[in-house]
């Protein structure tokens, strides 16, 4: 899809002012890219790039590294199943393959209403709680057959909205107050230690 | 280089395999082993680039004092008292199973891989892998090959992740449009999606893959590399001189490598120069002389060429020189040549014939008073920590890639200090401390004001008084202080570039590495192709050795290649001689070429190409190309190097010199030279810069060559008048791009679609005052003519001028210079 659109250029351009190294704020660009189209497109790479001062190859190096990123688009609502060990062996296969019906898509695919993409996953980290299953990352532990239906149907319909579309960021940002904040500093001029520490006692004479 | 002497005494003790060794300091493990004599195997270290410790193939048992373990020898330097074992059960045991695991995903199609038979990995797996795979599950597949570049392609299935490419588009060229993308067993080097590897240096990564996954499309599947033949020369397309290793199979040339010396390329060729050998093999080289049959001569109907016998061709070249009165001789070209043959060619013009109208550069050079009379620099004292670069001349990227690279490295690893004294950015502009780009004409008036002692209050030369005087400041600091110097644009006369370096001369510790591009022009100059000088960078006023050791000698200095077009045009001319030169597409005033070669009776050339001067000619010399004959070469450092022979000319195509050795026999002359072995015996018994050069001393330079010391006296010109400035006008300013139209990249087919397409560049606030669109076309017009381009916004471009690129076929800015003004200025205005 696209470029960063204004209001999110200048979020960028607010991100982009916290780092004495401009590359470094390629991490929070790429969410902000994914926020903004549901995955991180290719033409929002090109624009990272140009921010960041580095080449697009550079950044689709980085992007194409995380599993998160998502590079081509995805449903609104990404489930995740698990079919690793735990979950295989209380049914995680099965949970698969019953969404894969109730979607009429396979594993990998997107339903064509763009509401939904499913994929078979491995380990979620939550083996205790098999089998285990994932909306936009949100949990759902020890899920039922029925109850996974329902959460399709919740969704589907609008009876459920506590899950936000693919990508979206949490609203709470990170702002340094001004009093706490290094200030961007490159690193090899960083002299002093950060102002978030203690100031370290100067070393006596001849210690 | 360190002092080996001094390291050694300061050398770290280490015992490698039970016996000491001496590191030096800083040493990486890997190096002080292999530079006594233990090789440790690798994949991706290289020794030009930082150590990533990516594929652990060179794990060797290490112990520094904890007791013995497994390390990484690229990523660990050498301490005192470390204990190493390279051929320990450990060290074979890692090694062996790092192959295992290289060779899970590689796969095993060796028989059908351009890189079998000279592979590091299959080497390597037959000296300390193990014997038989126990990996039975499928590899990975990818599409193959996918081209990453336009020369480039990549076969990922093979590819084992050592990080060689990717670093060297990095580190090395600053291009990195190539980078691994994914993860873990799906990494893959790749490029961004229609985003191609097109750096100008690409072609390394082939050479430096140690394994099969890129390969060069014109290599391609031409040869097993047991059935090459090779031998080490130097490259010709530009004046660095390159060191390469020719390779050929069949007498046909299939592929140069570079060749690391350490005060030239350090193994790195540019593309244009890796792929040149596709033009020497083109099916349109000249293979036998041409001739124009006799009654059409001179009259304006001409016919046509036509394959002649050379004892006919060679008849009627000496039948145009004999007995013709000096003056009314003209010779232009020569930097093709070898050494040699420049030399046999300037004795016979100027020793037998007595002309001095002979000048190897094409108006778009330097006097050769002046490249000869400054004191000169080598690319490593430019490159020397501590030091600082001042770029007065053309762009080395576009034009000089191998000393780009150096540069580039000496900016960024050594912390050199680059002031361009350019007429707009350049390829190294992003690394330059200071950028600085002087009006056309003006780069004296600026040179004066950095050197001069006082604080300047106001604009010089279109650059900001506070600019002026920073870079003044850094000058003053001290250090070594080099001068890259050549002529940027040819819409501006040499003496624009003279008025600079007379200024910068007058620095402290200041020293000159001339930036003239073509071939062996340093060569040239050195042998006397130049009006006024004689070979042996002895000027032909001095009663030299030369004046009783030739038969004749020129009464006084002859012609520039300005005043040889003019005289020529002028039909006060009776014979020119083209020698390898096409000054119709070359010289920076098309149409007094033109006229030049119109007006002659007899013009001669000597070329590998029907170029269109040479079709102009009336005799044409079929020469041998680079790879065809032995010789030596001259870079822009002065340092001599061999050219050795690979192959043999195309049909009866004769090296240079011969030619020179046969038409002085036609003339009744003896050169009494019949190979470069006498060349060089009489070279050095006749100029002492040359008492130590000869084929076998430079045999025994081997790679580096030898650089030749000596400058003449060079008597430095009044400062130029300030040229006045036209408010309506731009500056016309010419560049030449890496990928132009010049006869031997038209002639490589996989350089010859590279050529960007003609635009004049403008600064991005000109346009408004000039009334004219970004992407519209426009005409630019001098008093010469108009053509009419697509202008282009470019914020390196200063304001006020405008520049083009030359030598693409479709707009010619030459035509648009008078080659005798100081500065050219140009209307841009909207076509209607
Ligand atoms: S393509 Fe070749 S040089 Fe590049 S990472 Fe792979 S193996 Fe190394
Ligand atoms: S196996 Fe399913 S969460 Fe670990
Ligand atoms: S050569 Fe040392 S890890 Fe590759």
């Amino acid at each position: 899809m696209a470029r960063l659109n204004a209001e999110n250029l200048a979020t960028a351009n607010e991100i982009l002012s916290r780092y004495p190294v401009k590359k470094s704020a390629m991490i929070p660009l790429l969410h902000l890219a994914q926020e903004q189209d549901g995955y991180v497109a290719d033409d929002a790479m090109a624009h990272i790039a140009e921010l960041c001062d580095v080449t697009p190859a550079e950044v689709v190096g980085t992007c194409s590294f995380y599993e998160m990123f998502k590079r081509h688009e995805v449903g609104t609502y990404l489930v995740n199943v698990c079919t690793n060990i735990s979950c295989m062996l209380l049914g995680g296969e099965e949970l698969l393959h019953r969404l894969e019906d109730k979607l009429g898509i396979k594993h990998g695919g997107t339903t064509e209403d763009k509401m939904f993409t499913l994929e078979d996953y491995e380990c979620l980290a939550a083996c205790t709680e098999a089998p285990c299953m994932q909306v936009n990352y949100r949990y759902f532990h020890r899920i039922e057959l029925d109850e996974a239906e329902k959460v399709i149907d919740d969704l589907r319909s609008g009876a459920r909205t506590d899950i936000p579309p693919h990508g979206t960021l949490g609203k709470v940002r990170q702002h340094i107050p001004t009093g706490r904040s290094a200030g961007i500093v490159p690193p090899e001029q960083a002299n002093e230690a950060p102002v978030w520490l203690p100031a370290p006692t100067p070393e006596g004479e001849g210690s | 280089m360190t002092n080996v002497e001094s390291t050694e005494i300061e050398g770290i003790s280490v015992t490698v395999n039970g016996a000491e060794v001496l590191a030096r300091p800083g040493e990486l493990l890997i190096d002080a082993c292999e530079r006594n004599g233990v090789y440790i195997p690798r994949f991706c270290y290289h020794p030009r680039m930082k150590p990533v410790g990516m594929c652990r193939m060179c794990l060797v048992e290490v112990d520094t004092g904890r007791g013995m373990g497994l390390q990484p020898s690229c990523m660990i330097t050498c301490s005192p008292d470390m204990v190493v074992e390279t051929e320990s059960e450990v060290t074979k045991k890692a090694q062996d199973g790092v192959l295992e695991f290289l060779l899970i995903n590689h796969p095993l199609d060796c028989p059908v891989c351009d890189k079998g038979g000279e592979c590091p990995l299959q080497d390597q797996t037959m000296a300390y892998g193990p014997g038989e795979s126990r990996f039975v599950e499928e590899k990975r597949h990818y599409e193959k090959p996918i081209a990453i570049s336009d020369n480039v392609y990549l076969d990922r299935e093979r590819c084992i992740l050592c990080d060689r490419c990717t670093r060297f588009a990095k580190e090395v060229a600053g291009d990195p449009l190539i980078h691994f993308q994914g993860r873990g067993n799906g990494t893959e080097v790749n490029t961004f999606p229609d985003e191609p590897f097109s750096s100008y240096f690409a072609g390394n990564t082939v050479q430096i893959c140690p394994v099969g996954a890129l390969t060069a499309k014109p290599y391609r599947f031409q040869a097993r590399p047991w059935d090459l033949e090779e031998v080490q020369s130097t490259a010709t397309i530009d004046s660095v001189g390159s060191r390469i290793t020719v390779q050929s199979s069949r007498n046909k040339v299939l592929r140069y490598l570079g060749v690391d010396v350490d005060s030239v390329n350090w193994g790195w060729l540019s593309d244009r120069e890796r792929f040149s050998f596709e033009a020497f093999n083109h099916e349109d080289r000249l293979a036998d002389p041409l001739v124009r049959p006799e009654a059409s001569m001179g009259s304006a109907k001409r016919d046509q060429l036509v394959t002649a016998p050379w004892s006919t061709a060679l008849r009627r070249c000496a039948k145009a020189l004999q007995d013709v009165d000096p003056n009314r001789i003209g010779v232009i070209g020569g930097a093709r040549l070898s050494n040699e043959a420049q030399y046999m060619w300037a004795k016979l013009v100027k020793g037998v014939l007595g002309s001095d109208n002979v000048d190897a550069q094409l108006g778009d050079g330097l006097p050769a008073d002046l490249v000869l009379g400054l004191p000169r620099a080598t690319i490593d004292r430019a490159c020397a920590a501590g030091g600082t670069v001042v770029l007065v001349g053309p762009d080395p990227k576009e034009q000089l890639g191998a000393l780009y690279l150096r540069l580039r490295h000496a900016v960024i690893e050594d912390g050199v200090q680059l002031i361009e004294l350019t007429p707009h950015s350049t390829g190294l502009s992003r690394y330059a401390t200071h950028s600085l780009h002087p009006r056309p004409g003006e780069a004296g008036a600026l040179a004066r004001a950095l050197v001069g002692d006082s604080v300047v209050e106001s604009d010089i030369a279109g650059v900001a008084a506070a600019d002026v005087n920073a870079v003044a400041a850094t000058l003053k600091a001290g250090g070594p202080v080099t001068v890259v110097l050549g002529r940027s644009s040819a819409a501006e006369s040499e003496d624009a570039v003279v008025d600079a370096a007379v200024a910068l001369s007058s620095l402290d510790d200041v020293a000159f590495l001339s930036a003239l591009t073509r071939g062996n022009v340093h060569g040239a100059l050195d042998m006397g192709l130049a009006p006024g000088r004689l070979p042996g960078r002895q000027p032909l006023a001095t009663g030299s050795s030369f004046s009783t050791a030739w038969p004749t000698m020129p009464a006084e200095a002859g012609f520039d290649t300005h005043e040889i077009l003019q005289a020529a045009a002028d039909g006060r001319l009776d014979t020119l001689v083209l020698l390898a030169a096409d000054p119709i597409n070359d010289f920076p005033d098309a149409d007094l070429a033109r006229q030049a070669l119109e007006n002659t009776p007899t013009v001669i050339a000597v070329d590998l190409f029907l170029h269109e001067s040479a079709a102009a000619a009336d005799v044409v010399l079929a020469a041998a190309g680079p790879g065809e004959y032995a010789g030596s070469f001259t870079n822009l450092e002065g340092r001599i190097s061999q050219l050795n022979q690979m192959v043999t000319p195309p049909g009866t195509a004769r090296p240079d010199w011969i030619l020179a050795a046969e038409l002085a026999f036609q003339l009744g002359a003896d050169l009494e030279l019949e190979s470069p072995e006498q060349v060089w015996a009489e070279l050095a018994d006749l100029a002492p810069i040359y008492a130590d050069v000869s084929p076998a001393a430079l045999e025994a330079a081997a790679v580096e060559g030898i650089v030749v010391e000596g400058t003449s006296l060079f008597e430095a010109p009044a400062p130029l008048e300030a040229v006045s400035n036209d408010q309506y006008a731009l500056r016309l300013v010419t560049r030449r791009v890496m990928y132009d139209q010049g006869t031997v990249l038209a002639h490589s087919p996989s350089s010859a679609h590279l050529s960007p397409s003609p635009k004049v560049a403008l600064h991005p606030t000109d346009f408004e005052r000039l009334g004219v669109a970004e992407g519209s076309d426009v005409s630019v017009s001098s008093a010469r003519g108009a053509i009419t381009v697509s202008v282009l916004s470019d914020s390196g471009v200063p304001r006020g001028s405008a520049v083009m690129v030359s030598h693409l076929e479709d707009a010619r800015p030459y035509e648009l210079i008078d080659a005798t003004a100081v500065v050219n200025d140009v209307r841009v205005e909207p076509v209607a």
